[in-house]
């Protein structure tokens, strides 16, 4: 079994790190997004906010292997030809971004207006406002639910498989063809999987004990 | 050419259909501690945030030092609102302390005082950290500078807003009924505190319930009720020999609540 597990990991490492590059841009990419549309939501103009809004309850609404399919078989009809791996990263930001947004959206609603009153009266402009005033707070509440929807993002790139990028689970599917052994490789993908996502879950809960001693 | 620090000409604010201003006159001279007075949902407070604009004002003028606060020019039409930028710089020179503190619950006292001082006058941390200091030792509060605000008093709280504003060195200051939301025992030492500044000449308008603070630190007493500045005059004028009908009983209603 482990001299199994040996021959096969080499296999899964190499999935395993696509896995990880793939869920790494998705969630850069889809937290500037998405801490950018949550500031709209909060503070923008009506129309600011209504294409934001139409935006995030499509992106929401919809399955996530259905955007990875539209974007990468329905954009060549609008001229877009794009290889899988942008195709796939761009569709699980955009899903991405739209939860981001709307964790954004709450968190910085919930600092009282008083905040905000209190940092113009000593002559902030807005954008020192956000960064010395609104996200210093917000933080605290943004964080739980965040790193939960990075957990996310880890297992839902898993999807990127199905427009042939040799991600962890390709990897384990093609392992799995040629051992006819499905139990082992499967056993071994899962649990690098939870391998990726246990860290993070602990990391978060340092961050969360860091910033717990702010008050309201 | 004396104008006043603060000049208000023909205010005018809707909220909606609700008239929230009404044609409001007020002078401020340098060094008066202005004091405005009225029942519950008279305008004052309003009044007061539109001269910082935390409110925007829909007709008429503010002036601060020469300068319009909310607009690009005089009343008139096709004066635009100010941009974020310019606003930020007058707002830098007005002061405020605020009926619920609104202190920057993540940062120390210290920090509160000194935040405003580096981002917005771009002083040196040293520098900085020295007036805050000063000032906080101003208002008695040498020993809890390192503090977050969760772990002081109301009126200790109370008395970091106020060196927060006065740090900055105001044109004005503006005090929206600063003890409102403090147990009556705390009152005393958040009101000799800006009795003091007032001492010192800190211009100020001051929105308050306190009659006795009123009459005590105010230069001049101005009367509002719906919406509109309806007597005006000396501490003695205004609390003592008011003549005012609607004056009179607004005064007696604040008596009986007072004993």
């Amino acid at each position: 079994m482990i001299d199994f597990a040996l021959r096969t990991l080499p296999f899964l490492w190499d999935g395993l790190l696509v896995t990880l590059h793939v869920s790494a841009v998705v969630l850069v990419a889809s937290l500037a997004l998405g801490v950018a549309a949550g500031v709209g939501f909060a503070y923008g103009p009506l129309w600011v906010r209504l294409p934001l809004r139409l935006c995030s309850d499509v992106l929401r609404g919809t399955p996530l292997l259905v955007l990875i399919f539209c974007v990468y078989y329905l954009l060549p009809f609008a001229g877009l030809n794009l290889q899988p791996f942008p195709a796939a990263v761009i569709a699980l930001s955009a899903f991405k971004s739209a939860h981001v947004a709307e964790i954004a959206r709450g968190a910085i609603s919930s600092i009282a207006p008083g905040q905000v009153d209190a940092g113009k009266a000593i002559g902030l402009t807005f954008a020192q406002r956000l960064a010395w005033v609104v996200f210093p707070q917000a933080l605290r509440r943004f964080l739980p639910p965040w790193v939960n929807s990075v957990t996310d993002t880890v297992k839902g790139s898993s999807l990127v498989s199905l427009v042939g990028i040799v991600d962890l689970m390709l990897a384990a599917q093609q392992v799995i063809g040629r051992t006819y052994e499905p139990l082992p490789v499967y056993v071994l993908a899962a649990l690098m999987y939870f391998a990726i996502n246990y860290a993070l879950s602990v990391a978060s809960r340092r961050l969360e004990a860091r910033f717990a001693y702010i008050r309201e | 050419m004396t104008e006043p620090l603060v000049r208000i000409r023909g205010l005018g604010k809707s909220f909606g259909p609700t008239r929230v201003l009404e044609g409001v006159d007020l002078d401020v001279g340098r060094g008066e501690a202005v004091v405005v007075i009225g029942p519950s949902g008279s305008g004052k407070t309003t009044l007061l945030r539109c001269i910082n604009v935390l409110e925007t004002y829909d007709e008429g003028s503010i002036r601060v030092d020469g300068t319009e606060v909310g607009y690009d020019g005089p009343p008139g039409p096709g004066r635009k609102p100010r941009r974020e930028g310019e606003l930020a710089r007058i707002r830098a020179d007005i002061g405020m302390v605020f009926q619920l503190f609104n202190l920057f619950p993540h940062l120390t006292a210290l920090e509160n005082v000194m935040l405003g001082l580096t981002k917005v006058r771009g002083m040196p941390k040293a520098e900085a950290r020295a007036r805050a200091e000063h000032w906080l030792a101003r208002v008695g509060l040498s020993d809890r500078m390192s503090n977050l605000p969760g772990q002081l008093s109301g009126g200790q709280q109370q008395r970091v807003g106020i060196a927060r504003a006065v740090a900055m060195e105001p044109k004005v200051l503006l005090l929206d009924e600063i003890t409102s939301a403090l147990d009556p025992e705390l009152v005393g030492e958040v009101l000799s505190a800006v009795q003091q500044l007032a001492r010192d000449g800190m211009t100020m308008v001051v929105v308050t319930h306190e009659m006795t603070f009123a009459r005590d630190v105010g230069t001049r007493i101005v009367f509002m009720d719906a919406a509109r500045v309806v007597a005006e005059g000396t501490p003695r004028e205004i609390l003592v020999e008011p003549r005012h009908e609607r004056l009179r009983s607004f005064l007696a209603r604040i008596e009986m609540k007072g004993h």
